[in-house]
């Protein structure tokens, strides 16, 4: 049984990919996945963020109230080096290189184009084998039109790609008006990979303390949905590969994305729902059920059932949702 | 050979050294010799290896006197040691003093001399702690520049190896150890040149060492322990030489010949001084003054060994010619004949004269003044008063100068405008805040200037008491020549001002020269800048025809994300005006020293930094200055006049920064003020204030609880009183029943003391329904409602008090309606330690005595020129004294035994009385309950009748009686200090007071390091913290000082976290005051050592609970008696991990950032630790107690 894949140009002996989560952060966990048969896997994300305030933050903190007063000139030790969040980041990828030999992705999360892109050389450097470009950007500028943030993106995927050889993935968020033509202009720009999607964390409220809160909640099956559809439709219109995220908890759900025409599946909150395990029990699925329906490969299944391979191509289109609509009955 | 110039303060310079040549180093922190014990502290963390390549271990200890025991010991066991101290600290360590110069043990102390604590405690220099140490057999050497405390310590660490006698090494306390001076650096090989290994040899053959023992530290008797202490002499008889050979071997290095006294002047000089410390440099420099321009027959000998005293040596340092001497002491030494180098002086010389080869034909008139005392200014014009007074035939001795002393009239007089320094010098002056960074810009300034150019440089910097909103003053010269001028600039050519309102609070250009230029950060555009600038000013710069720059500073460091640190902005301005360097060099050599000073943080720091360097100079404009004043703006009085005499006359100068004019007369005699005074002295610091919004207030009382300032305050008083009112007062109903009925209810703000911490926003709970972001308290700009809210602060101040009869003190909504009488102090913004403190004298505050430790909490308690403490309109508030650091639990007892024997006896007095007096009455007072208010202002009354009919008998017992009659009146005993005081050097004292069973109440703030002198490590200090000392994170648990205090069984003891449970706290306080025995409580303070936002302080407080890090609980011996458990959990189980409360905070989460693999180590001790303890409280909390100690049957 052949469940290799090629994802980016990168040889993966699977399409089970570890996504970015917790999970990465520590060497030995990661070991773990890859003898779970994780077959990549994408780094917690290193956040424009952490690269560009933090070290203002650490400065700030340690120096806001020295040379104020004759008694104490400083409240803090100098060391002589911070080992800042990218720098530590950088070591941690160089560490799971040493320790692991499926490739490792690194992930980069930010919005603007600027200074802390150069991080996605320095993960070059570090060993990482492709990067992960994550723009998690909420729109709520009502002047920022819908062009300008197309362009930030391509912008923002342009300037990594200028800066690395490595493959470039970016992922994105479902939300734009036209997905379709945002990935041509992504691929065009020289995505070597399109992950979809990104989950958007919604916030909450604390009723009782009139307070808006973070709430973080794993994802759940139904949101698979959201990518099987664009990944069947953008199968075959881009050069970039396409990986599947969000909502894949079982073999069924691999099987369907790569039927869809995914590269590969990633995974996350299955794995910290329900432990490293269930890597080996997807592949196990996956195994049993391409031997009952006698398939020999993943490639041979790849893309087969997207949109353009379907009998029924407006499946994924609006007359799938008048269908589906004009077929709900109630039962009162 | 061509050595490095650095630029480094004194301190620097004596560790430098000293590091180099010592093997152990056990310190503790005292002001200002701290940083000496933290760089060696850093440089061992970094592994700086001495001259022998190994890196000596640094120990920070309980006390001076733990650092003098273990140098002692250390020494005895054949390490090289060193120390380094001031003050009190160096009191501390006189007992082992003797020892290891009684058993001739060569050690190095290495002292930047400083102030003792007589009346009052200061931080500042003088050689009062030094000259107390002149009795121990240690030899004194001094030093009076940075260059020749590195020179003078490499002399003297060889000298005591050679002469068996050990030093103590002082310079002056800020003047030199913390003036920043450009210097030539000793190398390694210097120093291990100046090192005879031989001699260490022997010093190690004389060690304790049991592969060949020998006892040493024997008891001896009258038969021979005389005998035994003149043994020592020949090595003193022999020192002086030892030292004048170290001296000669260093000039042989270096080139630099130093004598044990040094002349400088006239050949044919008929007038000297004799004196020794940084002083001399300025003597000097008058000297060569008058001797060059005035052809005055002048000269100053600079005492460099003061002990072994060299008579001999002092005669051949004298010209021949003198006629009259003056020797100048920086001390005070009170009923003796002089001071100490006066009477050395004239015992030396009287003796000679009186031998068989007299030195001089005439004996000369020696006369003696006192100078400098607490960092006084010493300056040229001094000098030449002290020359001046040697032409009269009868000069005035045991004078003093640099004071106006008109009660004693000991003061000479001096021109004060006489000055020497001339055009080749640039002396510069910066004002500004402490926040804003500009100490640090010019301490890089000057570093710049001394080591990237040909010029000498010097850097001094002064700043105000306060902690929060403090103005700096730096003080900058430069120039071709070796600067000696060891007092503050009198005259600049550069003004910079980096902070606008500091324009009204100080006279700014008072000092510029005429045509001098004038830097100033303005937040007003380049054209409206001049119409805002108050008169004065303007006229100054008219009058003295000053090149005007303007700047915003902080719009540039807003666009550049340097928030409100213009430091290198400003730094660029000055360099880029002044031409020290061409422009493009300033601008290169600004932009090293911030890659120097913030490389380690990350590039991005440096980036922004380096934008605000590029983005100054299109924002830097000369503005033409118009040729007449326009404005109309007047510089506010600094006092009201409606403000007591004393705070205007006296206080008042100080706060104008004029209190070098305060006369002697106008200085209270004991140490003694008057409460109550910060109340007169309006900071206006504050950019936001709280503004009350009583739609929305639920009258919770939380705001005023957590206020560090007792600037935002609570009163419910009758709606009558609202006739009058000013238009924008504002009020509300009183609501519920802890208020009498149909009364009004108002939160105020004193705008002009909110130092703006936002603490109170923070911490209401009452959102406005409407609009989600805003609260009944918001933050409001202050400069609009300045004016209207002064009036409303002081209608609402003198409404009336509530009853306290009246007032529920079990619930903090009607308890926060107890007037605070601990207000306006200078801790800093946000302070997590004075709501605690503030709670006492709202709780007892009108019958407390307070002993407070030396710390944080005595310098914003009692550091002048105001104080916090006050009284309510009875005249009654809490009396407080400051006594040490180390006996605060002790000073604190002794004033209880007191009260209980003045109680006593007045008990007794009045048992005798009973007739005259009245039996109901006295019967009345002996058997007052008084644990509750109505109890206590009932035997007020009581004790009012007994004093008036006292005031008519003549007894003598009626007489003793009314002297004591106020202390049949409950006193309340607070002993209170930091973690520094409680877990450290005051420990033992605090352990031996809570044994005693006394009814004393301890608070401890606790903040977990020693917050006033720069956090430093304590033994509060927990797993992974960083703090100095402790650099790669604590590797120790914290204390639990609540255990040891539980393990006596009759002591109160509470654990208190105001931001996690207030009502937990307030109930802590009220019992602690109500247990008859000794209480303590140790209350979380954050910090800004913690390095967290402090206005999230009680945040961070709830998260040190909520992770079990800080239980709170409650330990009452009472509930014994009813069977219960005395130990009361009052917070749940831990239910975040350690990591979600400590990475909050800057002092852990750095370690994350500087040693990561230790960090996670830390961490999991810590966390381990934190569950091990609450198992451990838990199960003691539910172990079945009773009195007699059997278990108790259900």
């Amino acid at each position: 049984m052949d469940l290799s894949t090629t994802y980016m140009g990168l040889k993966l002996k699977n399409p089970v990919v570890a996504s970015a989560s917790p999970l990465s952060q520590n060497v030995d966990t990661v070991k773990a996945l890859e003898d779970a048969g994780a077959s990549a896997v994408v780094v917690y994300s290193l956040f424009e963020e952490q690269i560009n305030h933090e070290s203002g933050e650490l400065d700030h903190y340690l120096s806001a109230h020295s040379d104020s007063n004759a008694e104490a000139a400083s409240y803090f030790p100098e060391p002589e080096r911070f080992h800042l969040t990218p720098y530590q980041y950088l070591d941690h990828i160089a560490a799971l290189k040493k320790k692991v030999g499926i490739p490792v992705i690194g992930s980069l999360n930010g919005v603007s184009a600027g200074g802390w892109v150069k991080y996605a050389k320095n993960m070059q450097d570090a060993g990482a084998d492709a990067i992960e470009l994550n723009v998690y950007y909420i729109p709520t500028n009502p002047k920022t039109s819908s062009l300008e943030i197309e362009e930030m993106y391509v912008n923002v995927l342009k300037e990594v790609k200028s800066n690395v050889k490595i493959p470039v993935a970016i992922k994105l968020s479902p939300f734009f008006t036209s997905m379709s033509n945002m990935a041509h202009k992504l691929d065009e720009a020289g995505a070597d990979g399109l992950v979809l999607f990104n989950r958007f964390y919604q916030p909450d409220f604390d009723l009782s303390k009139l307070e808006v809160v973070p709430n973080l909640i794993l994802s759940t099956n139904w949101e698979m949905r959201l990518p099987l559809r664009w990944i069947a439709i953008l199968y075959g219109q881009v050069k970039s590969s396409l990986a599947a995220t969000s909502g894949i908890t079982s073999h069924e759900d691999v099987l369907k994305v790569l039927m869809a025409g995914a590269d590969v599946a990633m995974i996350a909150s299955e794995l910290l729902r329900n432990g490293l395990g269930k890597v080996g029990d997807i592949l196990k699925g996956m195994e049993n059920w391409m031997k009952e329906n006698e398939y020999s490969s993943v490639s041979m299944m790849k893309g087969s059932m997207s949109q353009k391979s379907v009998a029924e191509p407006a499946a994924f289109e609006r007359a799938n949702y008048m269908k589906m609509l004009q077929s709900f009955k109630t039962h009162i | 050979m061509e050595r490095r110039k650095i630029t480094i303060d004194g301190n620097e310079a004596a560790a430098h050294v000293a590091y180099r040549v010592s093997e152990v180093i056990a310190i503790y922190p005292i002001t200002p010799s701290s940083t000496m014990g933290e760089l060696s502290d850093a440089w061992s963390a970094k592994g700086l290896k001495n001259i022998w390549g190994s890196v000596p271990s640094v120990t920070e200890m309980q006390s001076e006197g733990g650092a003098a025991g273990a140098v002692h010991g250390s020494l005895q066991t054949g390490a090289l040691t060193t120390t380094f101290t001031a003050s009190q600290g160096l009191f501390l360590m006189i007992p082992n003093m003797y020892k290891i110069a009684g058993e001739l043990t060569p050690a190095v102390f290495h002292v930047s001399a400083r102030s003792i604590a007589a009346a009052a405690l200061s931080i500042f220099g003088d050689h009062s702690d030094v000259m107390a140490t002149r009795q121990t057999g240690f030899g004194l050497i001094a030093s009076n520049s940075v260059q020749e405390v590195m020179d003078t310590a490499a002399i003297i660490h060889r000298a005591t190896l050679e002469s068996r006698i050990p030093f103590v090494h002082f310079f002056d306390g800020f003047r030199t150890s913390a003036e920043v001076m450009k210097m030539e650096e000793l190398t390694d090989d210097d120093i291990r040149a100046m090192i005879d290994e031989e001699k260490i040899k022997e010093f190690r053959e004389r060690a304790l060492n049991p592969e060949h023992p020998f006892i040493r530290g024997t008891a001896q008797n009258p038969d021979v322990y005389f005998q035994g202490r003149e043994t020592v002499n020949k090595y003193y008889n022999a020192c002086p030489e030892i030292v004048q050979e170290s001296m000669d071997k260093f000039a042989q290095i270096t080139g630099r010949q130093y004598h044990l006294f040094d002349y400088y002047g006239a050949k044919d000089a008929k007038r000297i001084i004799v004196m020794m410390g940084s002083g001399a440099e300025a003597a000097e420099e008058t000297v060569d003054y008058l001797m060059n321009r005035m052809e005055e027959k002048v000269g100053i000998v600079k005492v460099r060994l003061y002990r072994p005293f060299s008579a001999k040596h002092l005669i051949a340092a004298l010209p021949k010619t003198v006629e009259c001497i003056s020797v100048l002491d920086r001390t005070k030494e009170p009923g003796s004949l002089g001071e100490p180098l006066y009477l050395d002086v004239v015992t030396a010389i009287s003796e000679e004269m009186s031998s068989n080869n007299p030195p001089f034909a005439k004996m000369p008139k020696i006369v003696g003044g006192r100078y400098g005392l607490s960092s006084k200014e010493f300056t040229p014009a001094m000098v030449k008063g002290v020359f001046d007074n040697m032409k009269n035939a009868e000069p005035k001795n045991h004078f003093t100068v640099g004071i106006n002393d008109d009660v004693t009239f000991t003061s000479i007089d001096y021109d004060y405008n006489f000055m020497v320094e001339g055009d080749d010098v640039h002396r510069c002056l910066f004002y500004g805040l402490g926040a804003d960074g500009t100490v640090g810009a010019n301490k890089n300034s000057i570093k710049i200037i001394g080591e990237e150019t040909d010029n000498y440089a010097q850097g001094y910097f002064v700043y105000d008491s306060k902690k929060s909103g403090s103005t700096t003053v730096s003080h900058l010269r430069f120039g071709k020549k070796q600067i000696r001028s060891s007092y503050l600039i009198q005259t600049a050519k550069f003004v910079g001002c980096h902070t606008f309102n500091l324009l009204e609070k100080f006279d700014v250009l008072g000092n510029i020269e005429n045509g001098g230029t004038f830097l100033l950060n303005s937040p007003y555009s380049k054209e409206d800048t001049w119409d805002q600038l108050p008169i004065r000013v303007q006229q100054q710069i008219i009058d003295k025809k000053l090149n005007f720059y303007v700047i915003d500073g902080y719009a540039v460091a807003s666009k550049t994300g340097m928030g409100s640190r213009v430091n290198t902005i400003m730094q660029t301005c000055f360099f880029a005006i002044s031409n020290i360097l061409p422009r493009e060099e300033a601008i290169e050599q600004i932009k090293k020293s911030i890659k120097k000073t913030y490389g380690a943080k990350g590039e991005e720091i440096v980036k922004k930094n380096f934008e605000a360097v590029d983005q100054t100079l299109e924002n830097l404009f000369k503005i033409d200055v118009p040729s007449q004043v326009t404005s109309k703006i007047e510089i506010p009085a600094i006092v009201s006049d409606k403000a007591p005499a004393f705070v205007r006359e006296t206080l008042g100068k100080m706060m104008e920064g004029k209190g070098d004019e305060v006369k002697v007369s106008e200085m209270p005699i004991d140490g003694t003020f008057p409460s109550a005074t910060t109340r007169w002295e309006k900071r206006n610091i504050a950019l936001e204030v709280p503004a009350w919004d009583p739609e929305w207030c639920i009258q919770c009382g939380k705001c005023a609880m957590v206020c560090p300032h007792a600037a935002i305050r609570i009163k419910a008083y009758d709606k009558k009183y609202l006739d009058g009112k000013p238009e924008t007062f504002k009020h509300m109903d009183a609501k519920g029943k802890e208020f009498p009925e149909g009364y009004a209810y108002t939160i105020q703000t004193a705008v002009e003391d909110c130092t703006g911490c936002e603490m109170c926003v923070e911490v209401c709970p009452a959102k406005n329904k409407k609009e989600t972001k805003l609260k009944a308290l918001n933050m409001v700009p202050q400069i609009p409602i300045k004016t209207q809210e002064r009036k409303n602060f002081e209608y609402f101040f003198n409404l009336p008090e509530l009853d306290r009869r009246l007032i529920n003190t079990a619930v903090i909504k009607a308890q926060q309606l107890q007037e605070p009488l601990f207000e306006f102090s200078g801790a800093c913004s946000g302070c997590g330690e004075t709501p605690y403190v503030k709670l006492v004298s709202q709780l007892f505050g009108d019958r407390s005595v307070i002993a407070n430790a030396t710390g944080c909490s005595s310098i914003y308690g009692g550091n002048l020129p105001t104080t916090p403490w006050a009284v309510n309109k009875e005249g009654r508030g809490p009396a407080w004294a400051n006594s040490l650091f180390e006996d605060n639990a002790e000073f604190g007892m002794g004033m209880r035994l007191s009260i209980d024997k003045q109680n006593e006896f007045a008990k007794e007095l009045l048992a005798k009385l009973s007739d005259e007096i009245g039996k109901d009455l006295a019967e009345a007072i002996l058997s007052a309950d008084q644990k509750d208010e109505v109890g206590i202002y009932e035997q007020r009354e009581r004790v009012d009748q007994l004093k008036k009919k006292l005031t008519q008998l003549k007894s003598k017992e009626a007489s003793k009686l009314s002297e004591v009659a106020d202390f049949l009146v409950k006193k309340s005993v607070w002993i209170i200090g930091g973690d520094g005081w409680a877990y450290d050097i005051g420990y033992g004292g605090l352990d031996h007071v809570m044994a005693s069973g006394k009814n004393v109440n301890i608070l401890v703030l606790d903040t977990e390091v020693y917050s006033n002198t720069g956090g430093q490590m304590s033994k509060s200090t927990s797993y992974g913290a960083v703090a100095k000392f402790a650099a790669a994170g604590k590797t120790t648990a914290k204390k639990d000082l609540a255990m040891m205090a539980m393990t006596y069984g009759n002591v109160y003891v509470a654990k208190v976290a105001m931001g996690s449970n207030d009502a937990q706290t307030l109930r802590a306080f009220l019992e602690a005051e109500a247990y008859d025995g000794p209480s303590i409580i140790i209350a979380y303070s954050h910090c800004i050592a913690h390095g967290i936002n402090m206005a999230k302080g009680m945040e961070s407080q709830k998260l040190a609970v909520d992770s079990g890090h800080w239980p709170l609980f409650r330990y009452n011996p009472e509930n014994v008696l009813e069977g219960k458990n005395p130990l009361k959990l009052d917070s749940k189980a831990p239910k975040i991990k350690l990591e979600e409360y400590i990475y909050n905070e800057t002092r852990y989460k750095m370690l994350t950032k500087s040693h990561p693999k230790e960090a996670k180590h830390l961490l999991e001790l810590g966390q381990a630790e934190v569950l091990k303890k609450w198992k451990f409280y838990e199960q003691m909390a539910e172990m079945k107690v009773s009195e007699s100690g059997e278990e108790k049957a259900n």
